[in-house]
């Protein structure tokens, strides 16, 4: 069905698709949210971007603190970005990063000058970007050009038979036209990971898997002090009838798809070189392994629940789906599309495939997606352990 | 009315996709190939929730999309509902 579907977007400078049309406001650190968030406000039609981290990182956890915040402004629903740090180095790394992909981008400092003058700086700019880009018009662009990643939460046992396995329908064929897609959630593959192996493209592909999931079973044998119960599945999964990870596990990778094959392994918030499906390792938590997914370029999310997870992303549109009824009527407010007809035998899944396509569609030509509509805007950085 | 659902014909539970009464004659499907199943209900069962297609010992294990989801840790009648309280992780004991 989708091989015909045209969308209406943005083609950005490097080619690449978006279908959100954001200037950001974009803080290097923690102490430059105020700034940010000031300019935000004086600007209208700017998002700023406030998060926790940027200040001491080192090693790997400073590489994908960079990775994050060059990917959050190159990501192609993003028109031009704001960059604003306490000093100019690390702010102009940032800047440079994100200007590879041809938009505007300035970078502005707050040392030697405070925030007043920062911001009075920043919001000159901002107000030229926001004006600039408000005449960008959409075009019509190949459905196959959308970079799509998934993930549940909030998930219960209609997930595994419903949600999910719609999701799969979607990713089966969107990959067979040349798309590109994402899947993650490394340790919320634990009792499935043989499935998940079994998928892998080639042999190098399955070992890069097995060992981005042994590495996280590690740490979570090295800081567990119970089960996980509660956390992994949480109390919501508990509340919906999922009793273990390994139940959890086997729901989540129907989003895999019945067909496909994933091609590679991405480390968190890497960018795919290629089209396909791909395998990035991420946490299971939804905000912070969303925000991952944007950073990597993804320009629509799709997201099964069971029992409601309310996510939703600044960058990409998160589209939910759920198969739970009582779910689709009690939280209705945060679902796009209802595919609880499956239970029952009333819907198959390639009906409700078909419908999440057409779903995926109109939120690429402009529909706001609930999450969005609600300002669900989570935008939570992954850190590896503590800072220097 | 399909009152609960299995995802292939090994699993040894099945996932109630309305809520079940005690005591009831409810019917099933198999997701696989679309065989019908019946089973009759001990004890009240949400909606999401699982019901036992046979006993179970403790030390048993529970299968479900035709794989392991952890093992019995009370004793399972057929009937009865299957969750945190009869049935744990393997995993990370």
């Amino acid at each position: 069905m989708t091989t015909d579907r045209k969308i209406l977007a943005y083609r950005r400078e490097n080619g690449r698709v978006g279908v959100r049309n954001h200037v950001i406001i974009l803080p290097v650190d923690d102490i430059s949210n105020a700034a940010c968030e000031a300019v935000a406000n004086n600007i209208k039609g700017t998002l700023g971007l406030p998060h926790a981290y940027g200040r001491l990182q080192f090693g790997e956890d400073l590489e994908l603190f960079f990775r994050t915040m060059i990917g959050t402004g190159s990501n192609p629903n993003v028109a031009a970005a704001v960059v604003i740090g306490i000093e100019p180095g690390w702010t102009q790394r940032i800047v440079d990063g994100i200007a590879k992909t041809g938009k505007p981008v300035a970078g502005f400092s707050i040392e030697g000058q405070g925030d007043i003058a920062t911001v009075a700086q920043a919001s000159v700019k901002a107000k030229e970007f926001v004006q600039w880009a408000s005449e960008l018009q959409r075009t019509e662009c190949d459905f196959s050009e959308l970079y799509i990643s998934v993930k549940c939460g909030e998930s219960d046992t209609t997930t595994g038979l419903a949600s999910c396995p719609t999701v799969g329908n979607v990713i089966d064929k969107h990959c067979a036209i040349g798309g590109t897609a994402s899947f993650g959630e490394t340790t919320e593959l634990t009792g499935a990971e043989h499935i998940v192996a079994a998928k892998a493209a080639n042999e190098s592909v399955r070992q890069q898997f097995m060992a981005a999931f042994d590495d996280y079973q590690k740490l979570v044998f090295g800081e567990k002090t119970n089960d996980l119960s509660e956390s992994q599945p949480t109390k919501g999964n508990i509340a919906g009838g999922l009793t273990t990870i390994e139940e959890k596990a086997l729901g989540n990778v129907e989003k895999l798809g019945k067909k496909t094959r994933f091609v590679g392994c991405l480390k968190p918030g890497e960018a795919p070189t290629g089209s396909g499906l791909w395998f990035m390792d991420t946490s299971s938590a939804a905000a912070e392994a969303v925000t991952l997914w944007a950073a990597s370029g993804a320009v629509v999310h799709l997201f099964p629940t069971g029992q409601g997870n309310v996510i939703g992303n600044p960058i990409e549109p998160v589209i939910k789906l759920s198969g739970n009824p009582k779910t689709v009527v009690a939280m209705k407010d945060h679902i796009d599309l209802d595919v609880a007809p499956i239970l029952q035998g009333e819907m198959t899944l390639d009906e409700a495939g078909d419908a999440l396509i057409e779903m995926i569609v109109r939120t690429a030509n402009g529909r706001l997606t609930a999450a969005e509509a609600l300002g669900h805007r989570e935008f939570v950085m992954t850190k590896l352990y503590r800072s220097a | 009315m399909i009152h609960f659902l299995v995802h292939d014909p090994a699993d040894t539970v099945g996932v109630a996709v309305v809520d079940l009464a005690a005591g009831a004659d409810v019917n099933g499907r198999d997701l696989s190939n679309n065989e019908t199943l019946t089973a009759k209900t001990v004890e009240e069962i949400p909606l999401g929730h699982k019901l036992a297609l046979r006993d179970f010992s403790v030390g048993d294990t529970v299968i479900k999309y035709g794989c392991e989801i952890g093992k019995v840790v009370a004793p399972i009648q057929a009937g009865q509902h299957v969750h945190v309280h009869n049935l744990k992780t393997k995993r990370w004991a």
